[in-house]
């Protein structure tokens, strides 16, 4: 959860689908790989053809990160632990972290 | 031996006393958090203005109300590296057109700050890293305006203006 770059006064709640130093493919940006700029990172939602993400406004700057969602606790019949998982397709290009697989939850 | 009184007593006092710190620690906290806090600022980029040891005290309240003007000093987090802040004036507010050249250049470029953001440059335009190079920086990093100097109290008050004519005003 993170403070929106666009706009101070919202959070919005996204995946973190790569980090500072990692190379990806983009979905609609103006570039089409991008490099995860020192301090960074890169967020998607999980809904691809309706989200507000890096897709749109670039990489964020890590300091806007306000909190790690960690459990839906409502509605009850949805009552879960959020896992860190990251899409097979949305894996970076290049992972230079040495057997770490880049997948993280924000 | 101690007596069943001598220890009673103790421990009273003793959660006595962690009341009173949990207690202050949290109305520190609260002061810290949303009033105002003390910065010892380094570096060469804000000078003349803020020289590297001098102790400015930086209030929150306008970044919570978003009274943050141009030709503000604000304190905020780095985009490159979150752990460090930086000190530097606000030169643009989203919406502004802001000067994207250096003053030497012949070909003037400039660059308009997008929604969200605001354009951070130091005093010292020849010996500081700042939006120049990492391009506006969302407001959301904003920790705090810079109000006055405390310390060294020879120079102790409030600051001065941009010394640079880099603030575009239309007036």
């Amino acid at each position: 959860m993170q403070g929106s770059p666009k706009n101070p006064e919202q959070k919005i709640i996204k995946r973190v689908i790569a980090l500072e130093g990692d190379i990806i493919k983009t979905m609609g940006y103006k570039n089409r790989y991008v490099k995860v700029p020192d301090g960074h990172f890169w967020v998607e939602g999980d809904h691809h053809g309706c989200s507000f993400d890096s897709n749109n406004f670039g990489p964020v700057s890590l300091g806007l990160v306000h909190a790690r969602a960690s459990h839906i606790i409502w509605p009850l019949n949805r009552w879960q632990k959020i896992e860190p998982a990251l899409p097979m397709d949305r894996r970076p290009l290049s992972d230079w972290r040495d057997g770490s697989t880049a997948d993280k939850d924000d | 031996m101690y007596s069943f009184d001598m220890i009673r007593r103790a421990v009273g006092k003793t959660l006595g006393f962690v009341g009173y710190t949990i207690q202050y620690g949290c109305i520190a906290h609260c002061a810290f958090e949303y009033i105002g806090e003390l910065v010892t600022c380094s570096g060469p980029s804000m000078q003349p203005t803020i020289t590297n040891y001098d102790v400015v005290f930086s209030e929150r309240l306008s970044r919570h109300f978003y009274r943050i003007e141009k030709g503000d000093i604000v304190i905020a987090k780095s985009p490159s590296d979150p752990k460090m802040n930086i000190c530097k004036r606000v030169i643009g507010l989203e919406g502004d057109k802001v000067c994207t050249s250096s003053p030497s250049d012949i070909f003037k470029t400039h660059t308009y700050v997008p929604k969200g953001h605001v354009w951070l440059e130091g005093d010292n335009l020849k010996n500081s890293t700042d939006s120049r190079s990492y391009g506006p920086v969302p407001y959301a990093l904003i920790r705090g305006r810079v109000c006055f100097k405390l310390w060294p109290l020879e120079k102790c008050g409030s600051l001065q203006e941009s010394p640079n004519g880099r603030i575009l005003r239309d007036d």
